[in-house]
């Protein structure tokens, strides 16, 4: 096996080398082209949201790191090193369509998944019981996955997604078909997942959830990389200086200026829009000479959704 | 390889620990007998009801002789035949057997009118029709002037019995042929039945896995590849545990049930031909030395040769056709009809090997049946039937040689189509489809 002491690729910095680096990555089906030259890195130890709506090849990148299927341009490493037969016993792979044996008992079939992923029948036990135990469901463990609900199978999937301790984890749509109380619960271990050094790539088209969770992301359509970065960053790049004012008392609602201009206002609040050359103080400094009695002054910044919608469309302009 | 082995336990144990196989293989062939015996029992009881006949003999021409049998009374009336119809109407009687009023010694058909409202049942009008023809056989060599002994020694039966000449070590009987090609018929045959019931289970197992989801899971762990062999060996070894499991069943229950169908024939026999006492004790001795020589030849089979060729031939087959049934599973899914419109290009070839092996059983030498024994995907059922008549070297190794690089070829074949179709939903296979994929990349 060749080992790579050093990033082929990336900022070639050794404290941040990536645990997933992905070069001109190509994967075509006979008609179409599903991924597109994708390049991007997971830095070790984040949270990476991997985004995009249905179609946009998510999956299909998923499955070529998953060693499901290959690429075929481009190249790949895992931790440093070119995806192998070794892989798969470091990936933990929640797929969005999720699926057990439903005649096998929990027990069975956790030992069965995890010894797929190259632990010893020993190693595996220990391990599910703890997580059984974390999740207080122990004695499902002679249980045929038949007799369970569809929040606890969730729950034996996820299990089988984690237990042998991967080093990057992908979860494809993971809230999917969770009541409120599983999602927290998930989204509480994904955290402490990700807080003991496990890399996470959170795949969703549901964007609102990627803003809490993620900190950074990339952005898919139609196979390609759109947008890359951090979640605050990509913000930050896309706002539109608008602002909302809320205010106490009368205000002048045919209020015009040079430096704004007002969007929409309602009962309490205001939103406004400041024009290029002129800054959100000289809004402030405006309304408050205005003898406005104001309370509350927050910066409106773009949603994830209103970015790759904007990313989008100018897209299909081109 | 370490998880091709975790997959082969995994298909082997929760089959093997089913309910569904300790009922298969411990109840199935018990159910078997019980059905065959029960089909036995059925065959040789015929009607028990008592009937009384009346035999209205105007003539006499029977001379007041005629047998009764265990159920049919035959009565020869001298009353009148209105008497008799009135003993009819009061229910004395069940019917009335009309002789007619002279026999012509010329003729060989006679037609004698039974008078009831209620038909005889088949097998009772050919016991009374024997029994009458028995007397007026009688009635002719009487009216004929002929020696009723001399008569008898004109029945003459040939057998020929076979002497080899230049193998004078191998023993043979007119019975060699025979047993060799039934017992070839029987293991072709339960080919047939084992790769169809093994092969459907390895296709309903494949989609299963895709239909509940599990196997992105699965494939993420292991190359779709390795998942499909696990499949096929761990499905084939349950196929061989139970068929051990039979074989020996049917060792331990053999001698129980020949010595009761044994019986069961013989008895009917005697119902059905009118055999007197002496006749049914020749008949008895003389299926006893055939049931002798029988086994005598089974044991001169040379299954040193037989069994492992067989299992060559089945590991060949159940390979190629269990291959290919996964294929068919991984190609469609959910939809069990199209799986069947879809098995039915794979079944031609097996139902095809099963006709022809049947025609092997009775010539095993006919140029369609050598052919089909060479030809992969015919040979394991027919080759089989073959083999206890010891084919030419050649035509055999021929035969495997093709049997296993083609088995190579199906299972090469098969899961080029297996790893496209697992990942493939919403698309309706067809035989264009399932080429295509097998060109896809990786």
């Amino acid at each position: 096996m060749i080992r790579y002491s050093l990033p082929i690729f990336g900022n070639n910095e050794i404290q941040h080398m990536p645990i997933l680096s992905l070069d001109n990555v190509v994967k075509r089906y006979h008609n179409h082209t599903a991924v597109d030259h994708v390049t991007f890195n997971v830095e070790k130890g984040s949270i990476f949201g991997l985004l995009g709506p249905n179609g946009a090849g998510k999956t299909s990148l998923i499955r070529i790191i998953t060693t499901i299927t290959g690429a075929d341009e481009g190249r790949i490493l895992l931790d440093g090193e070119p995806l192998s037969s070794f892989s798969p016993a470091q990936i933990g792979y929640l797929p969005e369509e999720r699926g057990l044996y439903k005649k096998m008992k929990v027990g069975e079939q956790l030992l069965y998944l995890a010894q797929l992923k190259g632990m010893t029948k020993k190693d595996a036990r220990d391990s599910l019981f703890a997580w059984l135990e974390k999740f207080d469901i122990k004695d499902w463990w002679g249980k045929k996955v038949d007799e369970l609900s569809k929040g606890m199978q969730q729950k034996i999937q996820f299990i089988s997604t984690v237990c042998h301790n991967p080093k990057l984890l992908i979860l494809d749509e993971p809230f999917s078909g969770l009541d409120p109380i599983n999602t927290n619960l998930i989204k509480d271990e994904i955290y402490e997942l990700n807080k003991n050094g496990t890399s996470i790539i959170f795949s969703t088209h549901r964007m609102e959830q990627v803003e809490q969770i993620c900190e950074d992301i990339v952005l898919m359509n139609k196979g390609k990389v759109i947008l890359e970065g951090r979640v605050d960053a990509l913000q930050e790049r896309f706002k539109e200086n608008k602002f909302r004012i809320g205010f106490k008392g009368n205000l002048d609602r045919e209020l015009t200026s040079d430096s704004f201009e007002v969007l929409s206002d309602s009962e309490d609040d205001l939103i406004i829009s400041v024009k290029e050359g002129h800054d959100s103080n000289e809004l402030l400094r405006e309304l408050m000479d205005r003898g406005h009695d104001i309370i509350s002054y927050n910066e409106i910044l773009p949603t994830l959704n209103e970015i790759f919608i904007k990313q989008v469309d100018g897209q299909s302009d081109e | 390889m370490n998880k091709i082995w975790l997959i082969i336990t995994r298909e082997f144990s929760t089959r093997v620990k089913s309910k569904a196989f300790l009922l298969g293989t411990f109840l199935a062939p018990l159910a078997m007998v019980a059905f065959f015996a029960l089909i036995g029992f059925v065959m040789s009881r015929g009607s028990d009801e008592q009937r009384n006949i009346a035999v209205y003999d105007k003539n006499d021409l029977l001379k007041g002789a005629i047998e009764s049998t265990d159920n049919i009374n035959l009565d020869i009336s001298s009353k009148s035949f209105a008497d008799l119809v009135k003993d009819y109407e009061e229910k004395k009687i069940d019917g009335i057997i009309e002789i007619p009023e002279s026999i012509n010694e010329n003729e060989n058909r006679f037609q004698i009118t039974y008078h009831s409202d209620d038909q005889l049942a088949i097998d009772e009008s050919l016991i009374v029709g024997n029994r009458i023809e028995d007397r007026i056989r009688d009635y002719k060599v009487k009216s004929l002037g002929l020696d009723l002994e001399k008569i008898d020694k004109l029945s003459t039966y040939v057998s020929l019995a076979p002497k080899t000449i230049i193998e004078k070590d191998k023993k043979i009987s007119s019975m060699t042929n025979i047993v060799g090609s039934v017992m070839g018929g029987v293991i072709g045959y339960a080919m047939f039945m084992i790769i169809i019931f093994y092969g459907g289970q390895v296709m309903r197992s494949v989609m299963e896995e895709k239909v509940n989801r599990i196997i992105e899971v699965l494939i993420s762990s292991v190359k779709p590849y390795q998942l499909m062999m696990g499949k096929i060996i761990g499905v084939g070894s349950v196929g061989l545990l139970q068929i051990s499991i039979w074989v020996l069943l049917l060792a331990l229950l053999a001698p129980l049930s020949s010595m009761f169908i044994g019986a069961e024939t013989t008895s009917s026999l005697t119902d059905v031909a009118g055999v007197s006492p002496e006749d049914m004790q020749a008949a008895m001795s003389e299926g006893q030395e055939k049931m002798v020589q029988v086994m005598q030849e089974l044991r001169n089979l040379n299954w040193a040769v037989l069994i492992p060729m067989s299992i060559i031939y089945f590991l060949g087959g159940y390979f190629a056709y269990a291959s290919l049934f996964a294929a068919l599973g991984s190609a469609v899914g959910e939809d069990i009809n199209e799986a069947q419109t879809l098995m039915l290009p794979i079944m031609m070839p097996l139902m095809l090997a099963v006709y022809i092996a049947f025609s092997a059983v009775q010539a095993p030498n006919t140029s369609l049946v050598v052919w089909s024994s060479i030809i992969p995907l015919l040979s394991s059922v027919v080759m089989p039937v073959r083999l206890p008549a010891s084919p030419p070297v050649w035509e055999v190794i021929l035969s495997v040689v093709l049997l296993i690089a083609f088995c190579f070829f199906f299972v090469w074949l098969a899961g080029r189509i297996y790893r496209v179709g697992i990942l493939m939903y919403g698309k309706k296979a067809s035989f264009r489809e399932l080429a295509k994929w097998v060109f896809f990349k990786g």
